[in-house]
């Protein structure tokens, strides 16, 4: 933990440097695989990056997701591909800036129960928009693209993602939302301006989970509103954060992988099951590993040597937190 | 490296922690494999289970218990790799990429519903499987043809069944048996939309007046409001291009309301055996889209069979397609003498193949099948086809339709 920034990034490039090299060595399933783990990992992580220090629990991943998949599907054939990932990634700030601002200062449960219906209302627009204006609800998205080159740019958000978010975890701003975590009230009695704090977080994870969405959107072809905004998808996120541990930047990783392979294995081997043993993993996860892998790890790690700090204990109480 | 590390890693674990292990894949060799990914779970798990799963399930027990599919001088049985894509597309698109390159089946069956089955389109192309999907609504039919050359589309165009409603109606209006008012309801949904879209520009190319015009939203649970305000203007025709929720409510609406047009139709699941489970003489009279001729003994006989299978009788509108797209790609199989996907897909795009939709030739380009029926009625308890008129076993429209019977 105390390694050298340049370090840390030159390791962090070396690595994505080797993933970037899966495309010629996986068949069609496994760059199908290895895109559903960068695609979770992309959004787990960036759901941290606001939801990890804040404790802000959001469930309006896919609201960010679906905006990005539907500017690619009204833009996808009109425009050159750079230029509408440039439009999602405004839609998505936008957006953000408008409900952030405007939410930001809800705590707790009001918080989590808004960031829901945010994804609601908008699937509800874009539904009535389309009924009414449009006159179609589904839209077909024919792009050229192949599992290599969506695999490719979402590894290359993945790494502005972890670059930005271990930056963010250096800097000041950093610092300010640990404060924040740990009591806002303190936080805004020492001088930081909690809101613009929370804000700027908000919008830059939410940045990235439109991106995403745009990303993927071409490898399903049609989209309509219950695919863009699938709750599913949110909820599977705060799923794979919390398994993983949401304290560290790595965190969220650890529980996307594990889980996109289960979730995989289970349909694969029990599809006629799924769902019923899907629960029972999903209890025997809660208590066999209450504070995530990140917090297993370093709960082994630390054993025998120094007792458990409280920190750790109450950053993972943060799924039971109202 | 790490990848292929959590990969064995969290399988491992699970079976551990659960106690049980994984089956390993049964060898391989005399036997033909074929795929599917179809929604066991969520929301399209109830069309799928009404038409798609049946439909297989009683194909590959028949083709078994006839000794299997006759490539060159060999019968092959069938082998079964099923997954469940939770109705999610991204899941679809991961299942069929995993039937095509992990589990190396020979052909695929396609999935539940339009949605899925665009997004898996690429992935069958690519792979060179032939795309015979017999649940897919979509005017983009053509242009998936176009673009997907193996693509088959067995339920045609929302078009067409929008178009086949109106040239009833306006032979109706020339009869002098019907008036000028339509009212008309539709679902906000994918469906619904391209069908009321359709069917607005027909009515109005036709000269029909449109005196009710509305959307309503998927889930919507009171429908009596549709039905108060439509009775209301009395007209002679009512449509609901709906979904099957709404197809019962606005049906038992218009009988509890004593709402009876002398045509009336509603939308998905009106064909469903379930629909004349729940109202039975009510049905009487009732028109949609789809229906079959009941003197083809073809049809008997599937019907017949399909019950004896599964337990049900089939739905009188896509399990015909569905069933008749897995008997058109046995006899592509046959034809072809081989399992090599690219001259199966010669055959299928040239031949013609005897199923339950009578003789179908996928030999055009939107290889479509010409000539189903795009409109229905329920009548004596059976519902037959009605529209295109010359087709071959074409019933006549029960007119007017008969009031509903007293509760």
């Amino acid at each position: 933990m105390t390694a050298r920034p340049a370090l840390v990034i030159a390791a962090g490039a070396a690595v994505f440097a080797a993933l970037a090299l899966v495309p010629f060595v996986a068949d069609g399933y496994g760059m199908s695989l290895a895109i559903a783990i960068a695609n979770y990992a992309i959004l787990a992580t960036a759901w941290a990056l606001f939801s990890g220090p804040t404790r802000y629990i959001s469930l309006a991943t896919v609201a960010f997701f679906g905006v990005g998949a539907y500017t690619v599907a009204v833009l996808g054939e009109v425009l050159p591909w750079p230029i509408v990932v440039l439009a999602a990634a405004v839609n998505g700030t936008l957006l953000a800036f408008v409900v952030g601002l405007s939410t930001l200062r809800l705590a707790g449960i009001y918080f989590v129960i808004f960031s829901f219906g945010l994804t609601e209302l908008i699937r509800q627009v874009v539904t009535w928009y389309e009924v009414k204006v449009t006159n179609t609800v589904g839209r077909y998205v024919f792009l050229d693209t192949d599992q290599s080159m969506i695999y490719w740019q979402l590894l290359g958000l993945a790494a502005i993602l972890y670059l930005t978010g271990y930056l963010i975890g250096r800097s000041r701003l950093g610092f300010a939302l640990r404060v924040i975590g740990g009591d806002e009230t303190v936080a805004r009695h020492v001088g930081i301006d909690t809101t613009r704090a929370k804000l700027m977080l908000f919008v830059l994870s939410a940045l990235f989970m439109t991106l995403t969405g745009a990303i993927m959107a071409p490898r399903w072809t049609y989209i309509d509103p219950a695919i863009a905004f699938n709750p599913q998808i949110s909820f599977q996120t705060v799923i794979m954060a919390l398994l993983g541990g949401v304290q560290r930047l790595w965190g969220p990783l650890l529980g996307v992988i594990p889980l996109t392979l289960l979730f995989d294995w289970l349909n694969a081997n029990f599809p006629n099951h799924y769902l019923l043993i899907l629960g029972i993993v999903f209890m025997l996860i809660v208590y066999l590993l209450p504070q995530g892998v990140a917090g297993a790890i370093g709960k082994l790690s630390r054993s025998r040597t120094k007792p458990e700090p409280e920190t750790d204990r109450k950053a993972h109480s943060a799924e039971a937190r109202p | 490296m790490r990848h292929i590390l959590k990969r064995h890693l969290g399988p491992a674990l699970c079976a551990a922690t659960l106690g049980i292990a994984a089956i390993a894949p049964a060898a391989a060799q005399e036997s033909i494999r074929i795929g599917y990914a179809v929604s066991k779970t969520g929301p399209n798990a109830g069309g799928a289970t009404t038409t798609t799963i049946p439909n297989y399930e009683l194909w590959v027990k028949e083709v078994n218990e006839a000794g299997g599919i006759k490539v060159g001088n060999k019968q092959l049985k069938i082998e079964v790799v099923e997954y469940d894509d939770r109705s999610i597309s991204e899941e679809a698109v991961r299942s069929v990429e995993r039937l095509a390159t992990q589990d190396k089946v020979d052909f695929i069956l396609t999935p539940w519903g339009t949605a899925n089955n665009l997004a898996v389109g690429p992935i069958f192309d690519k792979y060179g499987y032939p795309q015979i999907a017999g649940t897919s609504v979509t005017d983009m039919a053509p242009k998936l043809a176009a673009r997907w050359p193996n693509s088959y589309w067995l339920l045609g165009t929302g078009g067409s069944y929008a178009e086949g409603l109106v040239e009833l109606l306006v032979k109706l209006r020339s009869e002098g048996k019907i008036g000028d008012d339509v009212a008309m309801a539709s679902i906000a949904d994918g469906f619904g939309i391209e069908l009321a879209k359709a069917g607005r520009a027909a009515l109005e190319a036709n000269k029909f007046k449109l005196v009710y015009d509305k959307t309503y939203p998927l889930g919507t649970q009171d429908l009596a409001p549709i039905v108060n305000e439509v009775k209301a203007l009395n007209p002679d025709v009512f449509v609901a291009f709906s979904y099957p929720p709404d197809t019962l409510g606005l049906t038992d609406q218009a009988r509890v309301l004593g709402f009876n047009p002398k045509v009336f139709y509603t939308g998905v699941a009106t064909a469903f055996p379930l629909y004349k489970a729940k109202f039975g003489a009510a049905a009487e009279g009732v028109v949609s889209l789809g229906g079959i001729d009941p003197s083809d003994p073809k049809v008997k006989d599937y019907i017949a069979r399909h019950t004896a299978a599964v337990g049900k009788e089939p739905d009188r509108w896509a399990s015909f397609m569905t069933y008749a797209g897995l008997q058109a790609l046995q006899q592509a199989i046959e034809k072809a003498g081989t399992l090599d996907k690219a001259k199966v897909n010669e055959v299928l795009r040239t031949g013609t193949f005897d199923t339950v939709l009578g003789q179908i030739s996928f030999d055009n380009e939107s290889r479509q099948v010409p000539n189903i029926f795009t409109v229905g009625q329920w009548q004596n308890g059976e519902f037959v086809g009605l529209v295109p008129h010359e087709h071959h076993g074409a019933s006549q429209l029960v007119f007017p339709k008969p009031a509903w019977p007293a509760q």
